[in-house]
């Protein structure tokens, strides 16, 4: 047993040194696994913190600035206020669908968080069907979503719920076909190999126009697929309460909550990895230290998730036929010429390459 | 060919809105509207327009401008202000007069709708900015405006 786990050689060397394979392999995965649920819960926490203040400084407000030094403890106060909480639910629940909905949303989360490569060794698995394997494993997420709804009995959870359906099943189509348009050029699937393709120039620089266009679409189709803001139909607080997750409370409301806020770290670190080289620093300034490539990487996502709570805290909600009218009629055919624009552009040889 | 002009006025809107918020966001450290409000107790200042309480301000003589006429008592819709006055003679002219003995205010009926600030004619009370007005017990929400002692500021009847 000895699956592609490259995190780091030499605790992988060490292990092996000092135990049975079988042994070795399992507390190698159950690091691993104990590492990325780390990942995750600071990830989800910061970014609850982050979203909150920059959408204070885009409303002139303060935000949190009481729990800790400026309110940097404030998320772990709001989490374990939330573990304190007791797990009501309704009556006529369907009580073994309401209760799986939550974890299928935080472990799709998870499994597409282990093929993100942080940097040159820490990816835990790099499978070589990468893209495929993420645009796969963003849609299974909605079926949490999906089963939250069904399951709680509830009309609005039910109505959101379907509009999540709705949405992730249309904006699917839009991410898959703009990471398509890149693949054209790297002509790999698998992700070490597509950041290894940006040392010469990171794609949105080599794919030059149509890589700009399937960037924008990609973000466009992205935040739809996080249900954020301007397509946050899913939840609409006006609308419809809180959406397919009215009736969790506690901890389960917790990992809808997270999940959103990791999904959206997933989605901005999928443009980085994409567009903007993943864990190369620009122009190679620092190549000879490969361990910086987790902060270069977690930089640029983080400036392309400062994009998202830009659009969100600027742009009023779509309706649904709006929301429909853009995918169907705007990004799917849009996309598709931009495909065949990014063929011609591989085929005569017209990328930029340094 | 509306549908790509369609999409240019579409991206050309988003980006003014994103221009706009962005403006925000980059001023947001300097000029916060947020009061944090009980540690800049000192500090914080109510704008002009605040209504607090009714009061009537008194120059430094421990005079003030209410002349007694009680068009401020009708004019409140709760029955918040009531005057009581009396006949006494001027000293000046001779002449018997009306003059306020107590004007009272009942701060915890009052509506804060102004009514009675426009409804006299000297101006005599106007509105005081402060906003801390709890009390422990409601009986200290009975104000006796005019201060003990003060008189009417001559010339304020012509
Ligand atoms: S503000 Fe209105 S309610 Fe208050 S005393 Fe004046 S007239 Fe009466
Ligand atoms: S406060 Fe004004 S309206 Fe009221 S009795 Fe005095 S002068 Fe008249």
């Amino acid at each position: 047993m000895n699956l592609s786990l490259s995190i780091t050689k030499n605790i992988h060397d060490w292990l092996f040194n000092m135990m049975p394979e079988t042994l070795a392999s399992l507390v190698e995965m159950t690091l691993i696994a104990l590492i990325y649920l780390t990942i995750f819960a600071v990830i989800g926490l910061f970014l609850v913190l982050l979203e909150r203040k920059v959408a204070a400084w885009f409303q002139l407000r303060i935000g949190p600035n009481r729990v800790g030094y400026h309110g940097i403890l404030q998320t772990m106060a709001d989490a374990l206020k939330l573990v304190s909480k007791e797990l009501t639910g309704t009556v006529n629940a369907d009580k073994f669908l309401y209760n799986l909905a939550p974890y299928f949303v935080i472990i799709t989360a998870l499994m597409a968080l282990a093929v993100l490569p942080f940097s040159l060794e820490f990816q835990a698995f790099d499978i070589n069907i990468g893209i495929f394997f993420l645009i796969a494993i963003s849609s299974i997420g909605v079926i949490g979503i999906l089963l939250a709804g069904w399951s709680s009995n509830n009309k609005f959870a039910l109505i959101g719920a379907m509009r999540s359906g709705v949405q992730t099943i249309s904006y699917e189509l839009s991410v898959g076909l703009s990471l398509l348009t890149m693949i054209l050029i790297t002509g790999t699937l698998q992700l070490s190999e597509i950041v290894e393709v940006q040392r010469n120039g990171w794609l949105i620089v080599q794919g030059h126009i149509p890589a700009v266009f399937a960037f924008m679409i990609y973000m466009i189709s992205g935040t739809a697929e996080t249900n954020r803001a301007p397509f946050d139909l899913v939840e609409a607080e006006s609308e419809l309460g809180a959406g397919f997750h009215t009736e969790y409370s506690g901890m389960k409301f917790a990992y809808f909550f997270l999940a959103e806020f990791v999904n959206m770290f997933i989605i901005a670190s999928i443009a980085t990895t994409i567009f903007f080289g993943a864990w190369l620093s620009p122009f190679g300034i620092t190549e000879s230290l490969p361990w910086l490539g987790v902060f270069w990487f977690l930089g640029k996502t983080l400036i392309l998730m400062f994009l998202m709570m830009w659009f969100r805290w600027t742009f009023p909600r779509l309706r649904i036929d709006q929301l429909l009218t853009l995918e169907w009629k705007y990004l799917l055919p849009l996309n598709l010429m931009n495909i065949v624009l990014m063929a011609l552009i591989v085929w005569l040889n017209l990328t930029i390459q340094f | 060919m509306s549908y790509f002009s369609d999409i240019y006025k579409g991206i050309k809107t988003l980006l003014t809105g994103m221009s706009v918020t962005g403006k925000y966001f980059l001023h947001s450290q300097k000029g916060g509207i947020t009061q944090q409000y009980p540690d800049n107790r000192e500090t914080l200042k109510m704008f002009e327009r605040f209504r607090g309480e009714v009061v009537m301000p008194h120059d430094v003589n421990n005079q003030h401008r209410c002349t007694g006429c009680q068009k401020c008592e009708l004019a409140c819709p709760n029955g918040t202000i009531e005057i009581i006055w009396d006949r006494q003679v001027d000293p000046e002219t001779g002449k018997k007069k009306k003059l306020i003995e107590k004007h009272i205010y009942h701060l915890g009926m009052c509506t804060m709708c102004g009514l009675c600030i426009e409804a006299c004619p000297t101006d005599a009370i106007k509105w005081a900015q402060n906003y801390e007005n709890s009390v422990y017990d409601r009986t200290t929400l009975t104000r006796v405006l005019n201060k003990p002692g003060s008189k009417l500021m001559p010339g304020v009847e012509d």
